[in-house]
């Protein structure tokens, strides 16, 4: 990896507080990790009846 | 110092039919209709399609020249009462919003459109009965190698060398996708088995074959040199971006217009430098797509190799400099400081943990759906469910939306994005437009992104040029709007 790339980031990191941050993003993965549980607990019932068909049969005319 | 960023998002959804003529230009004139039709708007008021000559220079308005309007191949065309434009274009549905000032004014409108296609597709279905069904989805692909657009535009200074332009911004736009990818089951690259890659970043980036190019149909460009300011064009340049994916988190696209406008400030002001231009970016648009692990490296200019992480932390970096020596005026600075932050956290989180931004990041919250849903059921990589999945993350049925149910944060009330579905942004011209359109329907015979045409009934039709972005706005014409009681009054006190 180029040097002057490691100092840059090595910077950043001084110039914040990567610990405090990370720690906040983890708390919100918990909370995603249980919510999307629940989501795939019902997928089943919001899934379009015969998906797989459906997913078939979804052709686009290309656009811009 | 840079032009203020008034910027605008056009998108173009997927339609399909299901039990019944699946003809995509029929039916999106069916559902643009019913909308319109439900709106009771006076459906006279078409998109301007002449070059006529002015007859009139509103107050403030000022008018070198009519701009050639755009020419597509269009079949229905409306304008609506918060400045929107409603449209079929090639074989999509599309809507692009009122001109803004700011990122959140973007998600705002975005949001706005959305609304109105799911109340297009109510009211469609009013008409169709219950032997068929018009579905939309906000997504750029059908996963057969067809895709569509969802296009930024960001108003940018003339005297901008656009070589330069070109070369500095291609950087945003090969690695922004890292929080602003929508995320898609299989691979589309021409060649290469759909099941070669089970999930990448991107919705779009299989599609991008050119640097830079006029094209945004075949052989598309990362960068698009179409060259329409529908404004003053000796001061003004539209940038037309077509190089992103349409998002359904509204964060996503609060960060995709956000950093965009702030990268064009410092392009525009000579403060981004040469340290990230790229030295392929082609290929490195669909190896950063192709890499969800974001570990990956592409080759820089000057030699150096660099992830998309790498890229976007420098690009930052860069703009906190920016910041402190130039302020952030040119893209609402309230705003801009919340796109700083947001910037620095999407990355934060993406550099430790992708999951943990899964509430802003589309192709975080879809690949969580995907990977829950393979594992439970123990389906391979492609599997066709895998593949309904993606595809109803984009639904834009509220009963059948995956997105809706993934957690995603939001920044704007539904209240909000429902008042504006019928009101202009109070910022640019588009509120002369849309409260025009509003108070005076029957006095108006055309509009266009840069002229309105009233018939009032006396000489020729009238034009009235809108060639700065910035002038029309509530403070500019508000009070007067307000306080006239005809088209003709109107129109009077506007040539005084």
């Amino acid at each position: 990896m180029a040097e002057r790339i490691q100092k840059s980031k090595t910077t950043h990191e001084k110039s914040e507080t990567p610990d405090t941050a990370a720690d906040a993003v983890t708390e919100t993965g918990e909370k995603i990790k249980a919510d999307i549980d629940d989501l795939l607990d019902e997928i089943d019932d919001v899934l379009e009846t015969n998906a797989e068909d459906f997913v078939k049969s979804y052709v686009q005319k290309g656009g811009q | 110092m840079a032009l203020p960023k008034v910027l605008g998002i056009e998108t173009e959804y997927g339609i399909f039919v299901r039990g019944g003529d699946n003809n995509p230009v029929s039916a999106s004139s069916l559902l643009i209709n019913a909308y319109v039709a439900a709106q009771r708007q006076a459906s006279r008021i078409g998109w301007d399609f002449e070059d006529e000559q002015p007859t009139t220079d509103a107050r403030g308005f000022t008018m070198d020249e009519s701009i050639a309007p755009e020419v597509e191949t269009t079949l229905v065309n409306a304008v609506l009462t918060n400045g929107a434009r409603y449209y079929v274009d090639h074989a999509h549905p599309e809507i692009s919003t009122p001109e803004v000032t700011d990122a959140r004014e973007a998600v705002v409108w975005d949001r706005a459109a959305d609304e109105i296609v799911r109340d297009s597709m109510t009211y469609a279905r009013d008409l169709l009965g219950d032997s068929s069904e018009i579905i939309i989805h906000k997504n750029n692909s059908d996963g057969k190698g067809n895709s569509y657009g969802c296009h930024e535009n960001y108003l940018v200074a003339r005297e901008l060398p656009f070589g330069r332009l070109t070369s500095q911004i291609t950087p945003h736009f090969v690695t922004r996708q890292i929080f602003a990818g929508a995320g898609k089951v299989g691979c589309e690259l021409p060649g290469r088995p759909n099941d070669d890659i089970g999930y990448q970043i991107s919705q779009r980036a299989d599609f991008f074959e050119e640097e830079v190019g006029l094209e945004t149909t075949l052989k598309r460009p990362i960068v698009n040199t179409r060259d329409e300011p529908h404004a003053d064009p000796l001061k003004y340049r539209r940038l037309h971006v077509i190089v992103g994916d349409a998002n359904m988190s509204e964060v996503a696209t609060y960060l995709k217009v956000g950093t965009t406008a702030i990268v064009l400030s410092m392009i525009e002001d000579d403060e981004l430098g040469d340290d990230w231009i790229l030295g392929n970016p082609v290929p490195a648009i669909r190896q950063v797509s192709h890499d969800p692990s974001l570990n990956q490296t592409i080759m820089l200019r000057n030699g150096n190799r660099a992830t998309a992480l790498e890229v976007q932390w420098g690009l930052f970096e860069r703009a906190q400099k920016y910041v402190q020596a130039r302020g952030l005026a040119a893209v609402g600075a309230d705003v801009g400081a919340d796109v700083m932050e947001k910037w620095e956290h999407v990355l934060t989180g993406l550099e430790h943990d992708p999951d943990s931004v899964a509430h802003w990041v589309d192709w975080v919250a879809k690949r969580r759906i995907v990977e829950g849903y393979s594992d439970r059921y123990d389906l391979k990589p492609g599997a066709q469910r895998l593949k309904a999945i993606d595809l109803q993350y984009h639904d834009m049925r509220a009963d059948k939306c995956l997105a809706l149910r993934a957690g995603l944060d939001t920044l704007v009330t539904g209240a909000e994005a429902r008042a504006a579905m019928t009101e202009p942004p109070e910022t640019t011209r588009a509120y002369f437009r849309g409260r025009c359109l509003d108070k005076f329907p029957d006095d108006i015979v055309a509009a266009n992104w840069d002229s309105l045409v009233f018939d009032i009934g006396r000489d020729p039709l009238r034009r009235v040029p809108m060639m700065e972005p910035l002038r029309g706005t509530a403070d500019h014409v508000g009070t007067l709007i307000d306080t006239s009681a005809t088209a003709r009054e109107l129109l009077d006190r506007l040539g005084q």
